[in-house]
């Protein structure tokens, strides 16, 4: 089933053309990645998708609905959450409270509790940091606090925008380890890499996004074994 | 200055204040409640030594209490706008005019409001809206103002909503000038009523008389408790809480949920009605109402009470409407240096201390974080 459908979206900034008609969709229960170099379009994806930009022309439709029209907020509540790329997070918030922000249209108490719980057992290290000023955390908190706070909206669509952006390697893995977890428990997710190594050998489906639109798109494994790709994104020849 | 700053450091007043027991809180409002009561009589020396009225020419003391508790109110309410939801308004003047005119215009014999009900329906000569009934129409009308000036404006960001904002303030004070059918333009509107109380039975002056300033500064000062209170409950409120969510990073709000127009839009019409309540306050105990109160300048000098005082920190918002108030009525020898101190103390904090006097702790993490974000944009490229 399609959970996620983009068609021929165009993007704009001022007069710059970020998007040029860009088509994708992402089925239920997949984990997509979205690769690319800096500057292909990336995150202006991320942000046509939730919604922080509206769109010159095209089409989204999430869960069969047509959302092109609906605010960030209002696709919140449809069952999407995006992760921001670094300093997503508000700074002046604690940990805590950023969580608590992650779950600001839920009503049920009782499942919100548990999903604290369920954030903390993915990222023991925001428990640690649980009062503390989430501007004072370093980079790979701060990452790991935007994912666990757009996980407290419980989304069906989890929207990773480059979830290992100044990581340490260790890091890396681990996070990818997480992502791929939070999709065993059930979450289709979308991310959005420069890392293609890792982004690949996660996804089970990946796009590969040049100035704008998909030059191509496969399989993970597909893509990772294809010699354009790995001499592009993978730095083998 | 650093020695100070480590001696400030380690009072550390705030925490202690957090972590106090609600009895010593409730016992250390109760004197300096006593104290802001007890002001205007104030007559024991040294302390007496603030009082304004000391030297021939000075301003009389419960008037400039008056003032300074007014303009308090003021900042509670720019608070919310500027400190709590992030929005930058240079023209809220223009709400502390409506507020000012709704009372005057609905509430004086002499306004060509009540002139033409009076007309229309054939009313006595002389007919005007009691007092109490131009309170809930002076907020209606802030309400309405700030919802009809946030409706569009609002989708601007930053620097752009302070110019239409400003553009604004000016708008209200040339309608007022220039309405004459409406306002009775540069001449102002006289008469405008007091608040309602027993009349002294020897003279039959009004309770809220020019000469019993004190009157007029406690009830200032119980305004202003009230909206200090109402304000609190707000801002630890949901809508508090979405206000710091759209203040620290807007799109990451919306991505969570966060409606950032109704919330903005709440803001903008809150500090509005605070306004008005101040201005409507400002008009009564003049009983006169005219447009050069009301000018821009005035929109500055209220967004720098609350900057100085600490954005966002409602503590520092108040005391830097004090200081901003209180200092040169205080030193008027000093008058002609006035706009020279006021920009050279804004320079200063500016770079002492861009949080203010009295800062919020999350404003301070949000501007290492802007700053930080800024570093990151000007390595990407």
């Amino acid at each position: 089933m399609t959970l996620l459908e983009l068609e021929d979206v165009v993007l704009n900034y001022g007069k710059i053309r970020a998007l040029h008609g860009l088509t994708l969709s992402v089925d239920a229960g997949e984990v997509v990645a979205l690769i690319g170099a800096n500057g292909a379009g990336k995150t202006s994806t991320m942000r046509a998708i939730s919604g922080v930009r509206g769109l010159h022309s095209g089409r989204i439709v999430f869960d069969g609905q047509d959302v092109t029209k609906l605010r960030a907020d209002q696709r919140l509540r449809k069952g999407m959450c995006l992760a921001p790329e670094g300093r997503g997070i508000f700074p002046g918030m604690t940990v805590q409270e950023n969580l608590d922000m992650g779950a600001y249209t839920r009503k049920d108490r009782e499942a919100v509790a548990s999903d604290f719980e369920r954030v903390f057992t993915l990222f023991p290290r925001l428990l640690e940091r649980r009062k503390q000023f989430a501007g004072t955390m370093s980079g790979g908190e701060q990452q790991m606090l935007a994912i666990g706070r757009s996980l407290m909206s419980r989304p069906r669509l989890l929207l990773l925008d480059e979830p290992s952006m100044g990581l340490a390697p260790m890091l890396i893995k681990q996070i990818f380890s997480i992502i791929s977890e939070i999709n065993q428990q059930g979450t289709t997710v979308l991310v959005v890499e420069q890392n293609a190594k890792q982004a690949l050998s996660l996804a089970d489906r990946a796009y590969v996004l040049e100035t704008g639109s998909i030059v191509k798109s496969g399989t993970g494994a597909a893509l990772l074994n294809d010699p354009s790709i790995r001499e592009a994104y993978l730095g083998v020849a | 200055m650093p020695e100070i700053s480590e001696l400030w450091k380690s009072v550390n007043l705030r925490e202690r204040w957090e972590t106090a027991p609600t009895w010593v809180r409730m016992i250390v409002s109760g004197i300096l409640l006593a104290i802001a009561i007890y002001l205007p009589f104030l007559n024991v020396l040294p302390f007496a030594y603030i009082r304004t009225d000391l030297s021939t020419g000075g301003s009389d003391w419960s008037g400039v209490l008056t003032t300074i508790v007014i303009y308090m109110i003021v900042a509670t309410g720019l608070n919310v706008v500027i400190g709590m939801a992030g929005l930058l308004d240079l023209g809220y003047v223009g709400f502390y005019a409506i507020g000012a005119y709704s009372l005057a215009l609905f509430g004086s014999p002499d306004s060509p409001v009540t002139h033409w009900f009076a007309d229309k329906f054939g009313l006595s000569e002389g007919w005007s809206v009691p007092f109490v009934a131009c309170v809930p129409i002076a907020i209606a009308i802030a309400l309405a103002a700030g919802v009809v000036l946030g409706a569009p404006t609002l989708r601007l960001r930053g620097d752009y909503l302070a110019i239409v904002t400003m553009g604004f303030g000016e708008i209200i004070r040339i309608i007022s000038r220039n309405a004459n059918g409406l306002t009775n333009g540069p001449n102002g509107i006289t008469n405008v009523p007091t608040p309602p109380g027993p009349k002294d039975p020897d003279t039959g002056q009004p309770f809220f008389n020019p000469i019993d300033g004190y009157r007029w500064y406690w009830l200032c000062l119980a305004v202003l408790i009230l909206l200090i209170w109402l304000v609190r409950r707000l801002e630890y409120s949901r809508v508090g809480r979405s206000w710091l969510a759209i203040r620290e990073d807007e799109d990451a709000a919306a991505v969570m949920g966060v409606s950032g127009f109704k919330y903005k839009l709440w803001a903008f019409a809150i500090g509005a009605a605070v306004g008005a309540i101040a201005g409507l306050l400002f008009g009564s105990k003049q009983t006169f109402v005219e447009p050069t109160g009301f000018a821009l300048n005035l929109s500055f000098l209220f967004v720098a009470m609350v900057v100085i005082g600490g954005s966002g920190n409602m503590v520092g918002a108040l005391f830097g409407a004090f200081l901003i108030t209180y200092l040169p009525e205080r030193f008027r020898g000093l008058s002609d240096w006035r706009p020279f101190c006021f920009g050279v103390a804004l320079v200063l904090v500016m770079i002492l201390r861009p949080q203010g006097l009295i800062p919020n702790r999350r404003r301070a993490r949000e501007l290492e974080d802007r700053r930080l974000e800024a570093e990151e944009v000007a390595t990407d490229d």
